[in-house]
């Protein structure tokens, strides 16, 4: 990485630089050069040390990590369209196919998001920022292959106006902006969010039906209606379930959170305290399952813990979306309580509500509203115990 | 104790009283109509009778009877307050002034029950619940109490129709965006639905009561918008 920057900046730089050739294009080589290096900016005023991870490298490192769940939900769709329709496909046509599909999504969740966004700072009459990158990423990934254009328009148009805009744009968000975008969806069209009609295209090709016995229900939505699942705890770990495009692989995911881990992006204290939330939760349900009111919901309170953690959105929200440092709690012991509540709820909602077998997004949210509550009580507490603590030091002084 | 406040009681009437005649439609009586509409609407800038504005405002037929109800109750209510305002003792007036809305409500209940009784279903508790919104209360303890009788009687209309308007602003795109409709006709288009091939589809979330929240929030957005008065320092 260090060599490819020293080369640009040597060899590619003078190109663009005052006087050159290609000098009006500076603009476009800028954009392009900051989005893909840190700018030596130099700290103006008093000295300070300035992190080399600013906001365009936080959001580009999110981007990246979202990649594999991205690839892999392309696949994941074509593979799932062929099978429906029970045609024999090679792993290029199958990929080929959800990218066409899944493709425009990102493309309109981009187009209409940062559109608004360039809106308003054009009438605010504040710089572009970079706030809509991960969410634009993000909306398409979370979405159902089936979900029509328009709706995914207005689902972001929803996200970035109430979502963002209207408490002051990137940063004032109280809600993640992605999830909201499919809470408004799911609220709004909630036909075409759930059931077993919209996972998994059946109409892409021409003149194909889907075979006989066909089911496209999401191995949650089997065990929240039934209790049992044609998906075992493996399909569900590499992904290859019925979902929304990107939440269906825990691999792919896991990828993801290794990098984000890595880089220091997101928060390893939210992570882990939710999966902890989400065993802890799992546990109490295979402990209490005998005592279920109806045999459907034993069963699913049955299911064992490990499972309930690599099926539906829960590794992929608990990964990109409940560590969002905008939306989340912001002190390290807030982040253990946020992040466990976020898991321990997730889990849940799922199971006592069959309505929502997306307990994960109805969770997070619920902390995005707690998280501050969390927050003005942890600072609280500190405040409490550093009054103790002198009080103690004046007493013996 | 007792004997100062009737004293000031006494001191304030004589200051009303005494006010010189003026027109009915002077500028100060024009004002007490039209600033509730805009500049100091109950609902939008008062934060008041939220709660029905959220409940029952999914349909536009519902709301606009429940708009006449209040319009009724708010007129009639300022009025008769206003009227003995000389007479009710002070320390009891929330509880006189909760008398004369609860027989009025009552009133309106019984009609509504007698000629549109469909919609008093519909309505169910919140026509009885009239009686504790926020904004007739406030109106009857902040003016109706202080003031003459026309007075009194152009605040209430003027506050009901600020009321109003918001009520028949949200339920129009509640209904239009959530159902289709407007005062039950069909106006999309049945083709275009996509029970009948088209691709669009009612927006269920515009039936719930947080997307009546979010509309009023919108119309506050867009009135501070344009009126820069009501924008807090």
């Amino acid at each position: 990485m260090k060599a490819i920057h020293q080369f640009i900046d040597s060899n590619v730089h003078p190109l663009f630089k005052e006087g050159s050739k290609l000098e009006k294009y500076w603009p476009v080589y800028d954009g392009f050069y900051t989005f893909l290096f840190t700018p030596g900016h130099p700290a103006d005023g008093k000295a300070h040390i300035r992190d080399g991870v600013d906001l365009k490298r936080t959001m580009n490192t999110v981007i990246t990590a979202l990649i594999p769940t991205l690839l892999f939900g392309m696949w994941n769709v074509g593979y799932h369209h062929f099978n429906a329709i029970g045609i024999d496909a090679t792993f290029f046509e199958q990929f080929l196919f959800g990218a066409i599909k899944v493709i425009p999504m990102v493309v309109v969740s981009y187009g209409v998001g940062l559109g608004i966004e360039f809106l308003f700072c054009v009438i605010k009459g504040h710089q572009i920022e970079e706030g809509y990158l991960v969410s634009g990423m993000l909306i398409p990934l979370i979405m159902p292959v089936d979900l029509p254009l328009w709706m995914l328009a207005l689902s972001v148009a929803f996200a970035v106006i109430i979502g963002k805009e209207v408490f002051g744009g990137t940063g004032m968000n109280i809600f993640n902006p992605a999830l909201l975008a499919r809470a408004f969806a799911f609220f709004a069209y909630p036909t075409y969010m759930s059931g077993d009609k919209v996972w998994i295209n059946t109409t892409g090709t021409e003149g194909m039906m889907a075979v006989d016995g066909f089911s496209g229900a999401t191995a949650l939505g089997e065990y929240a209606t039934t209790g049992v699942s044609q998906y075992s705890a493996l399909d569900a770990f590499i992904g290859i379930i019925p979902g929304s495009v990107g939440e269906t692989s825990v691999i792919a995911i896991m990828l993801g959170a290794g990098l984000l881990l890595f880089t220091g992006i997101a928060s390893w204290r939210i992570m882990l305290s939710a999966v902890l939330g989400g065993v802890v939760m799992g546990l109490i349900f295979n402990a209490v399952a005998p005592f279920a009111l109806s045999a459907e919901q034993q069963a699913f309170m049955a299911v064992p813990f490990w499972q309930q953690l690599v099926m539906g959105g829960f590794a992929f929200g608990v990964v990109y979306m409940a560590t969002d440092p905008v939306s989340g709690s912001q002190t390290d012991t807030g982040k253990y309580v946020y992040g466990f509540l976020i898991g321990f709820l997730s889990i849940m909602i799922r199971v006592f509500n069959p309505a929502y077998p997306e307990g994960v997004m109805l969770a997070i949210l619920f902390m995005n509203t707690m998280a501050p509550l969390v927050d003005h009580y942890v600072i609280q507490a500190n405040i409490k115990k550093r009054e103790q603590r002198l009080a103690l030091k004046t007493a013996t002084a | 104790m007792a004997d100062v406040l009737e004293k000031k009681e006494e001191a304030k009437d004589l200051l009303v009283d005494k006010q010189p005649k003026e027109p009915l439609f002077s500028k100060k009586n024009r004002k007490l109509l039209n600033d509730p509409l805009n500049d100091n609407n109950p609902i939008t800038v008062q934060v008041l009778g939220i709660c029905s504005a959220l409940a029952i405002t999914v349909k536009l037929y519902p709301a606009l009877v429940m708009s006449i109800s209040v319009l009724f109750v708010m007129a009639a209510g300022n009025v008769i307050v206003s009227l003995m305002r000389n007479f009710i003792p002070n320390r009891i007036r929330i509880i006189v002034q909760l008398v004369v809305v609860a027989s009025l409500v009552a009133l309106v209940d019984q009609v509504l029950k007698a000629f549109v009784y469909d919609v008093s279903k519909e309505l169910s508790v919140f026509v009885g619940l009239i009686i504790t919104n926020c904004i007739i209360m406030g109106r009857l303890e902040a003016f109706a109490l202080g003031n003459t009788v026309w007075k009194s009687f152009l605040d209430g209309i003027g506050n009901a129709f600020g009321y109003a308007w918001i009520l028949l602003a949200v339920s129009f795109f509640r209904e239009l965006l959530g159902s289709g409709t407007l005062f039950g006709f069909q106006v999309v288009p049945d083709a275009w639905y996509l029970a009948n091939g088209g691709f669009y589809s009612n927006n269920g979330f515009m039936l719930l009561p947080p997307m009546a929240l979010i509309t009023v929030g919108i119309i506050i957005w867009v009135q501070r918008a344009r009126n820069t008065k009501l924008i807090e320092e």
